[in-house]
Order: structure tokens, then sequence, then C-alpha cells
């Protein structure tokens, strides 16, 4: 591959060759018995079996003085092909959560479970436990194939089935091949590897890929997955109820770094279509482009997007149909109108889905709103499935009539909401981790935004527009994990207390929105939200979306591509 | 000795001191005008300054050429853990060597006991620790005086003094064992046992007078002619437990992180100036105050004036009540004693009938304090003053050191538990470590003195190994060794173990061993959080886990270590190490016994348990 890499490789990708197909020393780390922490080479592989090592960084001053080491723990990440899981499954992460976690879940924007807090000590029994009841946390994060999205609709539950067995067909089969994963936590049998390299990583090889990647599919007309934030997006075409093919768009993400213009968030771009069977080998043959033409040396410059913008669209068509001995059909027409979730009750195809607002995708007891049991309780009765939503929020889906009553009855003994008491604003926002357990975060997120929204909503209810829908979304720095880069109204953290804003995304996520004010506290952003709002609520068109409408009246000039995001900044 | 520094004992006279008529008057004038403390100190400090020890020496042996020495030699023998009865052997060879006895003074256990029959004049003292057990470096010699082997006495003369702590079930035990083991192997006692509570420098001070007249009596010639102005505690450092030094406190953390059941202070204390010095493995003592809130509930009770003062020295220091009560007497223990003592104030039938019954006694005053009998027991009719009388010395708390005085010149740290619990209804408080817990904010300061331990020492050779054993604060005094090991470029091996509840909240000083087990200097550590894990695990466990090597250790001449909580880890560690000598070593259990016993007659088994 070295002819195509502009450089010598990164350590991560020595660690990755010396690693022994994802063993490192972790083995050893594990059992070290005077730090809650393993080395950071060890760390850096476990990525590769879904979990991060962090700290909690509330405590790091505190201990420090103490003469203690920080809190280290460690997040697990566990798929959830398409954001589905059984009852049981539920119930399974809600006991461990509150066993080894910090007493929560979180529902990632990827639609994938998180625990928080677990110590090093209890790591194998915890993703043994998930293990058994047939989830895994492999290559939720690394160098590879992350979590497939698809997108949680409840409306056409047949199609939603078939696009949900796709996703899982090709979590599947993009999973990595080694055995490490099973020696190190399952306690499988090691056996001396006779396979070659071939027989041991058929795709990914020992370098696997040289970033993290990823694959969503949308069904039109909900873009809740953000297809156009995805390194590999699919877009389902469906007529009359059947589902066609799909359409292939690529090199999207979010991901930057402040003050670096060679790293830039950028929409993923439709190609052309495929059908249903073809999505596997499309999707394999994608990424092994990825795989021989991705940036080695400069991890900041690794993912799939720069390798297309360093290329061209018309190199990956080219490269794509070299390599299926086929090329893709004609894009087709589709349309989004959102990219949010849609609240309550619906029915579809005789099954009833509950879409429940969940601030932030953080499950969790509060005084007065005990989610997490809630949750525990109606996944004790519940015959369905649970849909994890892209945009973290949770579906009771496939509840049959005569259990709607059941279900319902729980929803309200325990307040449970869907949302419609909030804003439409609060409805649509969403935040990342961020502190107190990302290693990367700058600023607050999480916590944060919820407020924030509070003291926005005084100004919408003065200027009447609670129940406009406006996407906002937070991210505690650059990497963008709540895809901030893709809302009407986006924020990312600079400082504590200080970030970036960014307006006039598309309402659809169809946009990217446009650097606006950097670093700004709490209260410069209500004093330049208020007037831009009361001009919305009384200039805008029919219809028209805050995002769309800061672009007409001339206040954001709109982002065509990742390539602009950083020019002509409105300041 | 107070006294009879004091002259209220002797009169100094030309004849009987170096000194001319003009000095013997001023200094009898000075020293009858003095308090306790004061003299204390003075003969610390005319001990301790150069002057005098530069000169004392050529006075003594000119003495000594004078007198033909007596023939009886005297054989004082102390058992001691804490140092207090080695304190009081030392000064007491002092005064008899001062009055030209010949004497000899060692631990029981570095006594060769073939030589006991042989000794004429013995004199004991020993405390008692445990529950009613020797002190460690009495055992092999408590051991053999009550075994067979042990030789008739007659013709040997002996008196015993005991200290311990009346809150204690067995008190005094192990003297009073001694006091009549003597005498049943036909030694004669020239004077009564006298058993010393907290307290007990005036009750050690008064035996030891007695002893002195009996010893007098059938010396020849009298002795007083010879008496000395040189102080008994000679060579002490001019601060003592008498006359602590107040040292600023620099530094107090919580070593503890947060949702930990503990609560262990880091306190960092200064030195400067003091002239304390100190060794790993020492002491220090504070001396604590009473909470205010107790002490001024207690005052209310009894119905007494705060204000008014009273007495609270032999020889009149007046103090306001409260002071008293705050500083000087202790109030939150009960003891059998002073129960009784209290019931005569009174004539309270139902404190009457409590103290009549044994077992009733021992359960009432577990877990209460003074306010407590001042509340079950009243309505009061007794004098502040009267009440005092009968009440013990606020006693000093020890605290293994836990810094190396190489490492941290003119510094000394601690590291503090701090008691709390609930009992009969009420959440009650350490007094010193909820002091040094919540009364002690840095730059405030508190009276200390320092509390040499020859029983808990590094080996001597930089090259041996150590293995040592500490739960909880039990690991203080392993970090003072460690500091003490770095700056000497020991090349000894250092193995730690190291017991606590939880390992996110309770691991101390985590970060300074990882650091030295990078640096090589900690060899080995073994943890064990006993609540981690659905079974419980102690250092003990591991300790067991590890027979093999700690074995190995062992037969190469490694020195081991025990430091904490002495009846929930001490005994268990030794029972351990009993098992490990046993299977390893694959010897009888008589063997392993001898075996360990071995190790402590060679100092390479050493403890510090509280
Ligand atoms: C949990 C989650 C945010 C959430 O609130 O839901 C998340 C959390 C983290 N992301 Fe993310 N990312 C999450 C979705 C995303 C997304 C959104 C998406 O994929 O749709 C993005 C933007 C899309 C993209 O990849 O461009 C995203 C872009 C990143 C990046 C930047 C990647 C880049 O190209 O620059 C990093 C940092 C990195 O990879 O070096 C990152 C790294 C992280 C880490 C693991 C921080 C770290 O590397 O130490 C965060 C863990 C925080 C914590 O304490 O849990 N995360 N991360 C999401 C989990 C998704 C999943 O289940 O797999
Ligand atoms: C040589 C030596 C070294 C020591 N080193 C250290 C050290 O390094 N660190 C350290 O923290 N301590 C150490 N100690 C112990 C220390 O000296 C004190 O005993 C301890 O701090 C308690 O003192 P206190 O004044 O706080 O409690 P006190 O006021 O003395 O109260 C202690 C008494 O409270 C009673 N009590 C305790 N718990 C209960 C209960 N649950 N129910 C009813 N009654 C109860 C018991 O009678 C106990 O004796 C050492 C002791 C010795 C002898
Ligand atoms: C851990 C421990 C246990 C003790 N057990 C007893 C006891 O059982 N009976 C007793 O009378 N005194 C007991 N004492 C009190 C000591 O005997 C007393 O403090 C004495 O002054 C110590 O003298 P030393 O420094 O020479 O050892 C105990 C003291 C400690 C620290
Ligand atoms: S966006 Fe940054 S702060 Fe937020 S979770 Fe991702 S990495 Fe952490």
């Amino acid at each position: 591959m070295s002819d195509k890499q502009p450089g010598p490789p990164s350590e991560m990708e020595q660690l990755k060759e010396n690693s022994d197909y994802l063993r490192g020393s972790l083995e050893e780390s594990f059992r070290e018995p005077l730090t809650a922490s393993i080395p950071e080479g060890d760390a850096k592989i476990l990525k590769f079996h879904g979990s991060y090592m962090q700290d909690d960084r509330d405590l790091r001053l505190e201990r420090k003085q103490q003469k203690l080491e920080p809190a280290y723990q460690f997040m697990t990440r566990v798929r959830a092909p398409g954001g589905v899981a059984t009852p049981e499954q539920w119930l399974v992460m809600d006991d461990i959560a509150n066993k080894y976690g910090n007493g929560t879940l979180k529902l990632t924007t990827r639609q994938a479970f998180q625990t928080h807090g677990v110590l090093k000590w209890h790591m194998k029994s915890q993703i043994q436990e998930i293990n058994e009841v047939l989830m895994d946390t492999l290559a939720a994060c690394g160098d590879v194939n992350r979590n497939v999205m698809a997108g949680a609709n409840p409306y056409q539950s047949k199609v939603h089935r078939e696009v949900y067995e796709w996703s899982k067909e090709l979590s599947d089969y993009l999973s990595p091949r080694t055995n490490a994963y099973h020696e190190l936590w399952l306690d499988e049998e090691k056996i001396v590897d006779t396979r070659t390299e071939e027989e041991i990583e058929p795709m990914y090889g020992k370098w696997y890929l040289p970033r993290k990647f990823k694959i969503g599919i949308a069904v039109p007309p909900s873009n809740d997955v953000d297809v156009y934030s995805q390194d590999l997006g699919f877009i389902a075409v469906v007529e009359n109820d059947e589902l066609q093919g799909f359409n292939v768009a690529v090199g999207g993400g979010m991901g930057m770094t402040h003050g670096n213009t060679d790293t830039y968030p950028q929409l993923a771009r439709v190609i052309g279509f495929c059908k249903p069977e073809e999505i596997v080998d499309v999707a394999e043959k994608i990424i092994t482009i990825q795989r021989d033409y991705g940036n080695r040396s400069d991890r900041k410059n690794a993912r799939f997007k720069y390798t297309i913008d360093k290329r061209g669209l018309p190199w990956v068509e080219e490269e794509l149909e070299k390599r299926l001995g086929y090329g893709l059909d004609k894009e087709r027409d589709y349309h989004f109108d959102h990219n949010g979730d849609r609240y309550g009750w619906t029915e579809g195809d005789g099954e009833w889905h509950f879409t429940l607002f969940v601030q932030n995708g953080r499950i969790k007891d509060e005084e007065n709103y005990p989610l997490m049991t809630g949750l525990r309780e109606i996944a004790r009765v519940h015959e369905g499935e649970f849909r994890l939503s892209p945009n973290q929020n949770l579906v009771i889906a496939r509840v049959q009539a005569e259990k709607k009553e059941e279900i319902e009855a729980l929803i309200q003994q325990y307040g449970l909401t869907d949302g419609k008491s909030h804003s439409a604003l609060r409805r649509n926002s969403m935040a990342c981790v961020a502190m107190p357990t990302c290693g990367l975060a700058m600023a607050e997120s999480e916590r944060y935004l919820p407020t924030l929204v509070d003291k926005l909503e005084d100004i919408l209810d003065e200027a009447g527009l609670r129940e406009e829908e406006i996407v906002i979304r937070m991210s505690g720095c650059p990497n963008g994990c709540s895809r901030p880069a893709l809302a009407e109204i986006g924020f990312i953290g600079k400082a504590p207390g200080k970030y970036n804003m960014y307006l006039g995304g598309g309402f659809t996520g169809n946009r990217l929105n446009r650097l606006y004010k950097e670093s700004i506290g709490e209260e410069e952003i209500l004093e330049t939200l208020r007037p831009l709002f009361f001009q919305y609520a009384k200039d805008r068109e029919e219809g028209e979306h805050f995002g769309d409408f800061l672009i007409r009246s001339g206040h954001v000039k709109a982002v065509e591509s990742g390539l602009d995001f950083h020019s002509e900044v409105n300041l | 000795m107070d006294d009879r520094q004091g002259g209220n004992a002797v009169q100094l006279e030309v004849m009987n001191s170096p000194f001319d008529e003009k000095q013997a008057r001023l200094l009898n004038e000075l020293l009858a005008s003095m308090t306790e403390t004061q003299k204390i100190w003075l003969s610390g400090y005319l001990a301790s300054s150069p002057v005098l020890s530069t000169k004392a020496p050529e006075g003594e042996t000119k003495e000594r050429e004078e007198t033909e020495t007596k023939k009886r030699t005297i054989t004082i023998l102390y058992g001691s853990h804490t140092g207090n009865c080695e304190e009081l052997a030392e000064q007491l060879s002092q005064t008899l060597k001062n009055r030209d006895f010949q004497v000899t003074v060692s631990s029981m256990d570095d006594f060769k006991t073939k030589n006991l029959k042989k000794t004429e004049d013995l004199l004991v003292l020993t405390s008692t620790h445990g529950d009613g057990d020797p002190p460690d470096n009495a055992m092999t010699f408590y051991e053999f005086l009550f075994s067979k082997r042990a030789p008739q006495l007659d013709g040997v003369r002996y008196s015993v003094l005991a200290l311990g702590d009346s809150s204690y079930e067995f008190y005094c035990q192990t003297g009073k064992d001694i006091d009549l083991r003597l005498e049943e192997l036909g030694a004669e006692r020239i004077h009564d046992r006298v058993d010393c509570d907290l307290d007990f420098e005036e009750p050690a001070d008064l035996w030891k007078e007695g002893v002195l007249k009996k010893l007098d009596e059938q010396s020849a010639s009298s002795s007083d002619r010879k008496e000395q102005v040189t102080p008994d505690t000679a060579a002490g450092p001019v601060y003592s437990k008498a006359n602590p030094f107040r040292a600023e406190i620099l530094e107090n953390i919580n070593l503890n992180g947060r949702g930990s059941n503990k609560e262990t202070r880091h306190i960092e204390l200064d030195l400067e100036g003091s002239g304390l010095d100190y060794e790993p493995g020492d002491s220090l003592g504070i001396l604590p105050e009473n909470e205010a809130s107790l002490t001024d509930e207690l005052i209310e009770e009894m119905g007494w004036d705060k204000e008014m003062s009273v007495t609270i020295t032999r020889d009149g220091e007046i103090r306001s009540l409260r002071e008293a009560l705050l500083s000087v007497y202790e109030t939150t223990v009960l003891t059998k004693p002073l129960l009784e003592k209290v019931s005569d104030l009174t004539d309270n039938e139902e404190l009457k009938a409590l103290v009549a019954d044994q077992e009733a006694v021992k359960s009432y005053i577990y877990g209460r304090d003074l306010l407590d009998v001042a509340r079950d027991f009243g309505p009061w009719d007794v004098s502040a003053e009267s009440f005092l009388q009968i009440l013990r010395k606020l006693p000093a708390r020890l605290y293994s050191i836990a810094s190396s005085s190489a490492a941290n010149p003119d510094e000394v740290h601690l590291t503090i538990g701090a008691l709390r619990y609930e009992a009969n209804g009420r959440s009650r408080n350490g007094v010193c470590s909820v002091q040094c817990a919540e009364r002690a904010e840095p730059g405030s300061s508190l009276p200390v003195f320092v509390q040499k331990n020859r029983n808990f020492r590094l080996p001597e050779h930089g090259s041996s190994n150590v293995i040592m054993i500490g739960a909880g604060t039990g690991v203080a005094p392993y970090r003072a060794f460690l500091e003490e090991r770095e700056e000497r470029e020991d090349e000894g091996e250092n193995w730690l173990f190291f017991g606590e509840q939880y390992f996110v909240t309770d691991f101390l000083y985590q970060t300074e061993w990882q650091r030295w087990k990078k640096d090589g200097l900690l060899s080995r550590m073994d943890v064990a959080f006993s609540r981690d894990t659905d079974k419980k695990v102690y250092v003990q466990d591991r300790l067991w886990e590890q027979r093999e090597e700690v074995f190995r250790w062992l037969e190469e001449g490694a020195y081991l270590y025990v430091c904490g909580d002495e009846s929930r880890m001490a005994k268990d560690v030794e029972q351990t190490l009993q098992a490990i000598v046993e299977t390893v070593g694959n010897v009888s259990t008589e063997e392993a016994t001898d075996y360990i016993k071995g190790l402590r007659t060679q100092k390479r088994y050493q403890r510090d348990v509280y």
C-alpha cells in the first residue's frame, strides 16, 4: 500500500501490526492489581474490543491531591445493528449498568448502548454477560466498520424489518474475524492460529482500516440516521411498500480539529443505486478501497471523506466498478423531510410503536423521573422489541394491539414522556457525552445543553415559536459526536463554558452549517439568538425552517461542500 | 522523681551537692517555687544543653572513683511496646548508677534466661498489651518464666512495676502474672507491685521511691551523700511528653476518595526548631483536646460553673474548669474503677446497683462516656474539685510516623484514621483522631512529642530484605521505611502487603507506592481489598497465596514487619505465618512456633500493633 501513502505509517499502524490481531498485552494488563488503568498501547487496542479507558474528570484534581490515581474506569459500547434490542437484552444492559457501571445507560447517536464507569476488574464479567444475550462489543470502536445504523422508523414496519435485516447482515459480514476477542473475554481455548493472514482477517488484514468506518441506512422520508454524515450511506428506495434497493452515498463525516482547516465535516454524496442483494458486496468493496488508499500516516486525515476529496468522486466510482466487476445503476429519486424523531404512539401494519423522548440518550432514574425503572418494568412485560433511535431516543416497538393498554399503563405510571410537553426545540436536541467521562471533551455538553435549552425556550415562548421544530445539537469538542455540523443551530466546545456557534444547517440533515460566532459563553449565545428568533417568527415563509430562513435572509452564507466549511466565516 | 528534684524530698546542701552555699540556697528557693512541668522542662534543658553534657560526665566519674561500689548487682528488666516502661527503666538505672549501684538494664527478651537464677536484685517494669498479653519484647521471657524450665529463685529479691490501662479487662495483667510467678519460684518481694493506669508518672514515681528506700536500707553506707541534681530524664530532648512541642500543621488532607466509608488524614507537621528527631518506626505522641460541645454538656449536666478555677497538679497549677475538662482530664472513656469512685460520690441507688454487678458494668462502659453517666445517674450534688480528683489525665495518643526525616527534614508525617461510631443512641467521635480530622486546620498547631520505638526498626544492614504487612493506617511506618531506604539507597529488597476496603477509594498513598514500584525500590506489592469481591480477601490471604515466596524470603534472612490493628489483623497474620512455616517449611507445629520465636529474638519479626 506504501505507494499510495503520503508518509511513513503512524504509530497506530505499528501498534496494530504488533498486536497479534488485537491481542496486545491486554491479558496481563487486565490482571495488574496496583492500578485500575491499562497502558496506553493496550488502551488503543482495547477500542477494537469495544471499550475505552477513561477517568472521571470531575475528580482528577481532587484525587491527585489525595495521592490517589485518577478514577480510571471503562466505557463499553455494545453494538445493536439498526438499534434493535430484545426486552431480554434490555434487561441485561440495565442490570450491567447498575451492577458494574455508574447506574446509567447511554443510548448513543449511532443506536448503540454504552455503559460508563465500569472497573477493570469487572470488564470480563460484563462482556460475558453481554455476549450471553447475543450482543457484542467487538468492533463497536476501533479502525473497523462500526455499528451499522438503520432508520428506527416506526411507520413502515415491513420495510423496516427488511432494512434491519440488511443492517445486521452488513454488520456481521464486516466484523473482524480474529479470535482475540473470544480468547480474552469469553475464555475460549487459545488455539495456535495456523491460519494465514488472508484466513484470519480476509478483508481487514493485520493493519485493519486506516480509521473508523461508518455505515448507515436511511428510509425516506426520515433521514434520522443522517445518511450524509456516514462514510457510506444507503438510502432505501421504496415503491408501493416494496424495497427496491438503495442509493449509495459516500464520503460523509463530521469530525474536524479546531484550527486545522485540512480537517472539516463533509456530506456524503450519492454515486448511484444498488439492488438489495448487492448491498454487502458494495459495502465490502468500498471498504477495501478505503483500506488500500486511506491515509495511514496522518490519522487526522485518514477518514474516507479525505480519501475521496483528494481524488474526486469519479475515481471512486471507477475503482468501485473495478472491484465489483459491475457498475452501480443510476441514482433513484428519494425525498427526506426531517432527520428528527416523531414521538408518541404510531401504528404500522397492525403493530403499535411508542417513541419515547430520552434527553440526550441518558437512561437513569432521577428524583421525579424514574426513567430507568420504568423501562425496566416495561421490558419485563414487553413482547416486541426496543429500537434505539439515531437521535438518542427510544422506540418501544412492535407492541401487539392487545398489549398496548398494559404498556400505556406503565408509561403513565412512570410518567414517561413522548416529549410533547417539551418545546419542539428540545425534542430536536442532541448532545454528546462530553464531561465527565469523555477524555477529549473541551466543554460540557450532555450536562449543559438541557439548561441552555431551558433558557432558549423562554425566548421561543416570547417569540411564539414553542412548537416550531428547530434542530439544535451540541458537542463538547470538534469531533462532532452529536453531528452538530448538520444542525440548524450547532455548538462545538472550545473551552469550559465557551462554544463555537454554527448556524444554517438543513432541517433534513442535507446541508452543513457555518461558523457564526467563535468561543462565546451563554450570555452571548442568548443575545445572539434572540433577535434571530424574533425575525424568524416575523419574516419566515410558510413552512420555512430556521436554517433555511437564516440563509434566505442573508444572515448565513450556505455551505455547499465541506471543502468551504472554513471559508467566508460569518464573523 | 519529680518531687525529689523539687527539693521537698531532699534539701540541697554543700555536703550533698557540688554547689556552694549561695548556689544551694538559690537552687532550693528556685526549685521549691517551680511547678512540675517547669522542673521537668528544666531538667530536660540542663540534660541536653552542651554545657552540662560535657561537664557532667567528669563529675560523675570523679564520684565513681571515690565510692567503692556495692556488692549486690541490680538487674532491671522491662517489657515495653510503646516505650513507657523502657523509658522508666532507663531512668531508674540512671538513678541507681548515680547512687553507685551495679546495674544492668535490658528488655526481658534481650536477657539471657540462663542468668536468671544468678540475679540478686531483680526489678521488673512491664506493660500489658493485646488483650492482657505481654508486650512483644517480653514474650519469650514470659513463656520461659511460666515454663517448667524456669529455675527456683530463692535468694533473689524483686519488685514489679506494672503499666496498663484500666479500661481494659485484663488490667496490668502481665505485671500481675510476673509478680505472682516470681514469688512462686521462691523469690522475695522487697516492695509491693504497683499497678499504673495510663497516667502512670506519679504512681511509678512512688514505686521507685519505695524500691530505692528498700535497697538503701539493705545497702551499707547511706547513699544520700552522693545524691545528684543530675536529672533522671538525662539526655532526653528538651521537648517531651510532659513538655510537648507545639508543631504547626503544614498539610492535612483526606486520603480516602469520595464515597469511602473511611476518612484517613495525612497530616504533615513542622518540627523546625523543636530539636525533636525520630527514626522510621518511632511514633509521634499527640496530646489531644476533648470536644467542646461534649465538655460543655457535661458541665451543664453536673450543674457546675465552667469558669470556676480548679487546681490540676499536685503542686497547684490553676485552670478554669472548662479548660481542665477540655485538655487535662479524660471524659470519654469509662472504666470500672472510675464508676466505683463515681458511685462513692453519690447516693444514687441505680449506680450503686450497677457497680455491684461485674457483667453489668462491663456492658455499660462499652460505648459510653462520662456524659452518659451524668445523664443516667443524676441529679448530682458533687463539687467539681472532688470529681476531678477521680478522673484520669487525658492520655496522649500515639501515631506511627509515616515519614523519614532524612527525606523530609524538619517535618513529620502521620496517617490518622478518623474514628466515628454510633453507640447507645449517640454518634461518637474518637477524641484525637477526630480532632485531627475536624479541628486541625493547616496553620494551627498540635502539642506533640516523639515516642521512640526500638522494637520497630529497619534492619541495620541496607542489604537485608524486608517484608512489610499492614492494613489501613498500618501502612504508615512503611512509607517512612521506604522513604528512608530510598534516601540511604539501600539495596535490600522491599515487599509490601497492604489491605483496605475498596481499591478505588481506600488505596492509601496509592500513587507513591506506584512510583516506588516503578522505580524498583518496591520489589513487590500485594494488595487485598476486602469489599471489592464477593468473597472477602485480607492481607493474610494474600500472604498465604504467596507462601512459597514468603518462606523463601524468610529463609534467606528477610525481616518481617506487621503494623496495624491488633485484634482484627495482627493475630490472623501471625496464624498464617505459623501455617506457612508449618506447610512450606514442612515442620511440626512446635517447630514452627520456635521458628517464629527465633525470628522474634533475632529481631526479624517486629510488630507495631494497636
Ligand atoms: C457515545 C457517542 C456520542 C453520543 O453521545 O452518543 C460518542 C462518543 C465518543 N466518541 Fe464519537 N461518539 C458517538 C458518535 C460519533 C459520531 C456520530 C455518528 O457516527 O453518527 C461522530 C461523527 C461522525 C464521524 O465519525 O465523523 C463521532 C466522531 C468522533 C470522533 C472524530 C472522528 C473523526 O473523523 O475525526 C472521535 C475521535 C476520534 O475518533 O479520534 C470520537 C470519539 C469518541 C469518544 C470515544 C472519545 C474518545 O475517543 O476517547 C467518545 C466517548 C465519550 C463517552 O464518554 O462516552 N467520535 N462520534 C456516539 C457513539 C456512537 C456509537 O454508538 O458508535
Ligand atoms: C504504637 C501505636 C501506634 C499507632 N499508630 C496509629 C496510626 O498510625 N494511625 C492511627 O490512626 N492510629 C494509630 N494508633 C491508634 C491511635 O493511637 C488512637 O488509639 C486512635 O487514633 C484512636 O484515638 P482517638 O482519641 O481518636 O479515639 P478515643 O477517643 O481514644 O476512642 C477510642 C476508643 O473508642 C472505643 N470505641 C471504638 N470503636 C467503638 C465502637 N464501635 N463502639 C464502642 N466503642 C468504640 C474503644 O474503647 C476505643 O478504645 C496507634 C496506637 C499505638 C499504640
Ligand atoms: C494495643 C494495646 C493494647 C493494650 N492492652 C492492654 C491490656 O489488655 N491491659 C492493660 O492493662 N493495658 C493495655 N494497654 C495499655 C498499655 O499497657 C499502656 O499504654 C502502657 O502505658 C504501655 O506501656 P509501654 O509503652 O511500656 O508498652 C494496651 C495498649 C495498647 C496500645
Ligand atoms: S464530541 Fe468530543 S466531547 Fe463529545 S463525546 Fe465526542 S469526543 Fe467527546
